[in-house]
């Protein structure tokens, strides 16, 4: 990794400061968004379709732990009649898919919707209409399960809706067709965010940014990219073709008696349901790099090898589906070959975490609240790490398949690896989304709450299974005494609703009264914080050029920048992939309203192919009509002139 | 043997989890000593440092390689142990139902077949081997005690074997979610001596006598006429298989696949409304009055 010399661009000169304000004036005029509700309805801005899609995530997030205390209630005792099985097993399946589906994975896209752009330096995402009909698909998603819930319609067959179960015969009704159309929309809403991510980060980086200079959380939002693009598709063909079509037409994929196979669903879904687990795990893992950094002041610690255990990692997480069905008839050598593995792809997650703790430990650290929730993360996730490595083992886990002690690594390794790193993430780059710190104390108490409530709740829950709780029970037997380590996990799930409760009155005060931050409170290195808290809808005035991984810990006063962009449009420059040298121009989409006309279309059909076939046909129509309005616009508002490519100046820090 | 591995994994696991624990509270522990730094407050790190630091992270990953490694053989070593099949002593047909269990003894003289739920009686320090098979949809068979775990899938026929080393009666359970009884499908393995075990076998193919009491030939006039349809009894007309075969239902310890203990109370109150003690149950309420009822459950009492 070269650090310091500049790769073949002009002799810079000092800009004058009125230059930069008139610049500034005019961008404003550009990309304005109207603040009315059109407006709002309209928006491209991947700030603000980041924002909603933040919030709409945290929401769920906090619908699926609502649905959580339920159902741990209804477990504190043995024979509690609290809830039937029939709401029970609505309210696990619900949360699952909701956990999966409707805020883990869209939380991950929104965090690298709002930020990628911002770390790479550019104005917008590539295809900002295609990000706000993402957001929108996933919206409908949204409205699709809890509408469906609140009209006891809510799916039941568990989140990976295994059939025969969940086939025709064994789920009359609609209730499982409710959840494969809410995975429809959020395949459709996570392939949008996927496309965007990969061709932001290829093709409109900052001039300068080489490869090897891209923030470590923009490559692992890359390479979830590509694995969203590999990985969806598997479950889009098992839940919208196949497991839709055996319902609604009687399609018999999954009928043995009609020659169907009832294990191919649960290839089809693992699949994809293995991959995603690190969809989930890798962004928010590429969240704890740039908060290391910034609270050890010092570059991390090996930046190849985490890139490289990133990409690796993604290759084994397609590797290692069958894990999920070791007690299903697949011959004794296929399940050594994943048992190795999933054995195997422990080493790269390893090598992050030995990484993480090299840069800690020669750096100078100062324990924030980030930083607390990264010890927590460390503390929480290597104990479910270390679980899933036993569960690789096919001996062991044919024991504990299915069991209370699943329930518990799983729950590790999501919150441990996923929600901590992500709540690390919300106290770091809040002040850059709102221009305001959170609360120290409150974030100190949500920390401990939060920590402390998880191993309580999933803790016991290792012991429950190894004595033989299988998961998805909606009550047990008082004989098999069971009762209190339940009733300590029912405690514990208390402790993390309160914690989330301090969160949420933490985040409702400091956006409006909090500690103003300024750019870059922190004194971190990345790009992001270059600009005001929050951005301007353009981002930056110009275009920054990079000269090191860390570009706002160089030592010069004076940041070169590219000027030349044209401002009365919304013009942006595009770099080469590799070496992030200016490539062209290229002119951002205006607002428009036809993303949210083709999301609801799209509603239309899907929602409406549960009720009769014939609603496919006018959905189909329905959507016609928006796409050729989308693309009318497109073709009057998108040139792609190439022209002289423009100056490189240097501004004062800006 | 799983147990032996359970617990090496849990011993290493726990070791390496405090491991990383320690390092990383050790590598966070505010320092006295000044790291050397610029004008700017960065750290700056020397190359000897970085260099020790590539070591120490080098042989963190050995480490942890060498632990995989050492999990993979032992695990690997287990399955084929696991895995080698022993001249099995008796082939028992399990079949999973939405939410009971069936079971069928294998015979060559289709006179000794015996068929039986819920409880499955077998021979002490034998091994059995499972044939198991869904009526429905996905069921996993559970006895943690024995064995591991199997599922029974529609369209497959999968197997299990296992040995009960000591006499006892061992509670397995459903383990793949099957619907609003999923909580309910329990199962009792019940492992005897083999000449206790044979004995049962015996009793268990003989048809039961037909009753001469005038109140239990009434009781199984209202068997054949309100249950036969789904239930069976050896020896009788009724030959239903929608739910448990009822032949010598009073030898078993439970009602419901586990749900309720096997006393005529609980018999009076099940068959009033099943679905009371097990909501979801396919069994429906039928329409007998009180009288009719304890009738009934005097004679299925005489099942033993």
């Amino acid at each position: 990794m070269t650090e310091s010399h500049d790769r073949a661009l002009p002799v810079p000169q000092i800009m004058p400061a009125d230059d930069v304000e008139r610049t500034a004036a005019e961008l404003d005029q550009t990309w304005a968004e109207p603040g009315t509700l059109w407006g709002w309805l309209t928006a491209v801005d991947h700030k603000s379709i980041g924002k909603r899609y933040i919030i709409t995530a945290f929401l769920m997030f906090v619908a699926g732990g609502i649905e959580a205390a339920l159902m741990r209630l209804q477990l504190a005792r043995p024979e509690n009649t609290l809830i039937g099985p029939d709401r029970y097993n609505q309210l696990f399946t619900t949360h699952g898919t909701t956990m999966m589906f409707l805020f883990a994975v869209p939380m991950m896209n929104a965090m690298g919707i709002y930020f990628v752009p911002l770390m790479v330096g550019a104005r917008n995402v590539a295809f900002p209409r295609l990000n706000s009909f993402g957001y929108w698909s996933y919206f409908v998603g949204v409205a699709l399960l809890y509408v469906s819930l609140f009209v006891n319609t809510g799916p039941d067959a568990g989140w990976f809706a295994y059939v025969p179960l969940a086939g025709p015969a064994y789920s009359p009704g609609h209730r499982v067709d409710v959840w494969a159309q809410v995975v429809t929309f959020t395949e459709i809403a996570a392939l949008c965010a996927a496309v965007n991510i990969i061709v932001t980060a290829f093709k409109m980086r900052a001039p300068g940014m080489s490869l090897d200079r891209i923030p470590i959380f923009v490559w692992a939002q890359l390479v979830v990219a590509f694995m969203i693009v590999f990985a969806m598709p598997a479950v889009a063909t098992g839940s919208t073709l196949m497991l839709a079509t055996d319902r609604a037409v009687n399609m018999h994929w999954f009928n043995p008696p009609e020659g169907g196979d009832a294990l191919l669903w649960q290839h089809v879904f693992w699949f994809f349901g293995h991959p995603e687990v690190y969809i989930i795990f890798l962004p928010a893992i590429g969240m704890v790099t740039p908060i290391v950094e910034t609270f050890t002041r010092r570059r991390v610690f090996g930046y190849t090898a985490l890139v490289m255990a990133n990409i690796t990692t993604a290759f084994f997480a397609f590797g290692l589906w069958v894990h999920h069905m070791f007690t299903t008839p697949i011959p004794e050598l296929g399940q050594s070959l994943f048992t190795a593995a999933s054995m195997v792809i422990a080493i790269p997650t390893g090598l992050q975490i030995f990484c993480w703790i090299a840069t800690v430990a020669t750096g100078r650290v100062r324990i924030t609240v980030p930083m607390l929730f990264l010890f927590g993360f460390i503390f929480t996730f290597v104990n479910g790490g270390l679980t899933g490595v036993m569960l690789a083992s096919v001996a062991f886990d044919k024991q504990v398949h299915d069991t209370f002690f699943v329930v518990a690594h799983l729950h590790y390794v999501l919150l441990g690896g996923g929600v901590m790193p992500l709540f690390a993430a919300f106290y770091f780059w809040f002040p850059k989304i709102t221009g305001r710190r959170l609360g120290d104390r409150l974030g100190k108490w949500h920390f401990w709450l939060f920590v402390i409530g998880v191993n309580v709740t999933f803790f016991p829950m290792h012991i429950l299974g190894l004595e033989g709780m299988p998961r998805r029970v909606y009550t047990y037997l008082a004989p098999t005494g069971w009762g209190s380590l339940n009733l300590l996990a029912t405690l514990g799930a208390f402790v993390i609703a309160a914690s989330v409760l301090v969160f949420v009155v933490n985040a409702a005060r400091s956006w409006r009264s909090g500690e103003l931050a300024g750019d870059n409170p922190w004194d971190a290195s990345g790009l992001e914080w270059a600009t005001s808290s929050p951005p301007p809808v353009y981002n930056f005035v110009y275009p920054i050029v990079v000269r090191s991984g860390h570009p706002l810990w160089e030592t010069t006063v004076e940041r070169p920048v590219v000027t030349g962009l044209a401002t009365h449009r919304r013009e942006m420059l595009l770099t080469t992939t590799f070496d992030g040298r200016p490539d062209s121009r290229h002119v951002d989409p205006e607002p428009s309203i036809w993303p949210l006309y083709l999301a609801l279309c799209m509603g239309v059909l899907f929602i409406g192919s549960i009720f009769s076939p014939y609603f496919v046909l006018g959905g189909i129509g329905l959507s016609t009509i928006g796409m050729l309005g989308w693309a009318r616009q497109s073709t009057e508002h998108v040139d792609r002139e190439l022209v002289a490519l423009p100056d490189c100046r240097l501004v004062e820090t800006l | 043997m799983i147990a032996t591995l359970a617990w090496w994994m849990f011993g290493v696991a726990a070791v390496v989890w405090l491991a990383v624990v320690c390092a990383t509270l050790l590598a966070g522990r505010r320092r006295r000593r000044r790291r050397e730094q610029g004008s700017d407050g960065l750290v700056r790190v020397e190359e000897a440092t970085d260099r020790r630091l590539e070591r120490v992270v080098a042989v963190s990953v050995f480490a942890t390689i060498l632990v995989l490694a050492g999990f993979l053989a032992f695990d690997f070593a287990v399955g084929r142990a696991l895995a080698q099949h022993p001249n099995v002593a008796l082939t028992i047909e399990v079949t999973g139902r939405q939410w009971w269990w069936s079971a069928r003894y294998e015979d060559p003289a289709p006179h000794r077949i015996v068929e039986t739920a819920n409880e499955i009686h077998v021979p002490v320090g034998q091994p059995i081997q499972l044939k198991l098979r869904a009526a429905d949809v996905i069921h996993s068979l559970w006895v943690p005690s024995l064995n591991g775990k199997r599922d029974l899938i529609p369209g497959y026929t999968t197997t299990l074997w296992f040995r009960a080393d000591t006499a006892g009666v061992y509670r397995g359970q459903c383990a793949e979610f099957c619907g609003l009884q999923h909580a309910a499908m329990g199962l009792y393995i019940i492992a005897e001596p083999p000449v206790q075990f044979a004995a049962w076998l015996a009793a268990a193919s003989t048809p039961t006598a037909p009753p001469t009491d005038p109140v239990l030939v009434r009781g199984q006039r209202i068997f054949m006429r309100q249950c036969a349809v789904c239930h069976s009894i050896s020896g009788t007309e009724a030959r239903g298989t929608v739910g448990p075969g009822l032949s010598h239902f009073k030898s078993r310890s439970s009602i419901a696949a586990g749900t309720l203990s096997n006393t005529r109370e609980n018999l009076t109150r099940w068959i009033r409304n099943p679905a009371a003690y097990k909501p979801g149950v396919r069994m429906p309420a039928v329409a007998i009055d009180d009288t009719e009822l304890a009738t009934l459950v005097a004679y299925l009492e005489t099942l033993k």
